[in-house]
């Protein structure tokens, strides 16, 4: 038995998406650098103000999973935030959100990092939390201000955004966990060592033997531990660092596009990192009725993929009205050029 | 680095934390001590729930050392619906566009950073009120 389920059933009682409000269009940046001629990757791409971060950005879509949570934030036991762009190196941003949303005191806080999976690995620390009866309630984030070095392929696709989650008993969720499963190996296709400011990638390396291999051994070993067809789902969200590999992981696996298209943003907002699966996976929970099957499988970097199976529930219908949906974020826009996104991104030197 | 002043001020800047009179109810933010309807001293932590109107704007385009990488930025004072008024940057918006009496919403951002190496500010900004929901 590979499939993780805790002892006690859980779910998903709050959630919450933030996407900053600066968009920069594929093509502008295609205009400073050239390359349009071979395609661009996704349309455009979700950009944080100078006031904003990973914090800030968690703390919005904290509050947002709150509001829909309905309750005390100091019934948290546990505040996660899962990011490859902490805006400390030593630090935690966890701590920094929990106070700002009143949850601060008698509570685990602590950063996650895993590339693009730290979201979901901290999404699973705290289904295990809940399920041990350790904890009533606990919050995972992921969340990104994803940087592209200048000129390279991820400058296209580097985005900003995520997504809270408070897991908490089955009998308060508006979505009950199934199982989850995890794949992780050591696949070194992206990376970025300490005091560099950019990362690292392999190329093509970061194709079939990173995010394929991870993402369809990750999402096939939960159909296969629970006993699933694609065709039992409602709705599929993958980690989307571009369209097309999410739409061919969908394909390999057996899944209709009309069951990804909801969940994939990243033509719209970009990569958002450790934040992407769990933010498409708020843009369905968004338009989900009761009774849907979801299967939201990430996959991060150096590498590893958890797929979760949840079933929506009745409470879904009270909740989502309570906080600012995915897509008036998604839609709420401002097209910057490439001179405001450098500054905005801190690519100016001011000394 | 004003660690200590900053860290003082944090319930304030996060959650808008000021006080309640429990004598006769009157509000201030930021906190006070005393009331200065009934000069009670028998004041209470109170949240407010961020919500309120545009009272008055002006655009910075000369701003105070640290807060330079934000110009031009906007500066208002917002009457909460709770009563006091709050001085704070107006964020999410383009000056144009903002018209006194508009509603606005607290949201958390960075307020300053203490250069590259330095500790960064958290803390209450307005913005137009998002209707997302």
């Amino acid at each position: 038995m590979k499939l993780m389920k805790p002892k006690r059933d859980v779910g998903i009682i709050g959630y919450g998406a933030y996407v900053p409000r600066f968009r920069i269009r594929a093509e502008e940046i295609a205009r400073v650098w050239g390359g349009a001629e071979d395609g661009l990757p996704i349309e455009e791409k979700a950009v944080p103000g100078l006031d904003e971060d990973t914090v800030t950005m968690s703390i919005e879509a904290a509050r947002n999973a709150l509001a829909r949570a309905g309750i005390d934030p100091q019934q948290l036991r546990a505040l996660w935030v899962g990011s490859e762009s902490h805006p400390y190196a030593v630090k935690p941003s966890s701590t920094i959100v929990a106070d700002a949303i009143g949850a601060a005191g008698s509570i685990l806080a602590g950063d996650w990092e895993f590339a693009c999976k730290a979201g979901t690995e901290a999404l699973q620390a705290a289904i295990g939390l809940v399920g041990s009866e350790m904890a009533e309630y606990a919050m995972a984030i992921g969340m990104d201000t994803a940087q592209g070095r200048p000129h390279d392929a991820l400058e296209y696709t580097a985005g900003a955004g995520g997504a809270a989650y408070i897991v908490g008993p089955a009998e308060n969720a508006l979505a009950i966990l199934e199982g989850s499963y995890s794949y992780v190996t050591d696949t070194p296709d992206f990376f970025r060592r300490e005091h560099q400011h950019y990362p690292q990638h392999g190329n093509r390396f970061t194709g079939e033997p990173a995010y394929f291999d991870h993402t369809l051994r990750g999402a096939q070993g939960l159909l296969d531990e629970l006993g699933y067809k694609p065709s039992d789902f409602a709705y599929a969200i993958f980690h989307q660092p571009n369209v097309k590999f999410p739409q061919t992981a969908a394909k390999k696996l057996g899944f209709k596009p009309e069951q990804i298209a909801p969940g994939l943003l990243t033509n719209k907002i970009g990569n958002t990192y450790s934040g992407a699966a769990m933010i498409g996976a708020t843009a369905v929970l968004d338009i989900a009725k009761p009774g849907d099957r979801i299967l939201m499988c990430s996959f991060g970097s150096g590498a590893g993929s958890d797929a979760f199976s949840f079933v929506v529930t009745e409470k879904i219908r009270e909740r989502v009205a309570k906080a600012a949906k995915t897509m008036w974020y998604v839609s709420r826009r401002e097209v910057i050029d490439y001179a405001l996104y450098a500054r905005y991104r801190g690519k100016l030197v001011m000394n | 680095m004003d660690l200590a002043r900053n860290w003082r001020l944090k319930d304030q800047r996060f959650r808008l934390e000021g006080t309640v009179c429990a004598e006769c109810g009157a509000k201030f933010f930021p906190p006070r001590q005393v009331c200065t309807e009934c000069k009670s001293t028998n004041l209470t932590p109170h949240e407010f729930d961020g919500h309120g109107e545009l009272y008055s704007f002006t655009t910075l385009r000369s701003a105070p050392m640290g807060y330079e990488d934000q110009l031009p930025y906007v500066v208002g004072m917002v009457k909460l619906d709770e009563g006091p008024i709050v001085e704070a940057q107006i964020t999410d918006v383009n000056p144009d566009a903002l018209k006194i009496g508009q509603r606005v919403e607290m949201v958390t951002r960075k307020l300053r950073a203490y250069g590259d190496d330095g500790v960064i500010v958290y803390g209450y900004k307005f913005r137009p009120v998002a209707n997302g929901a």
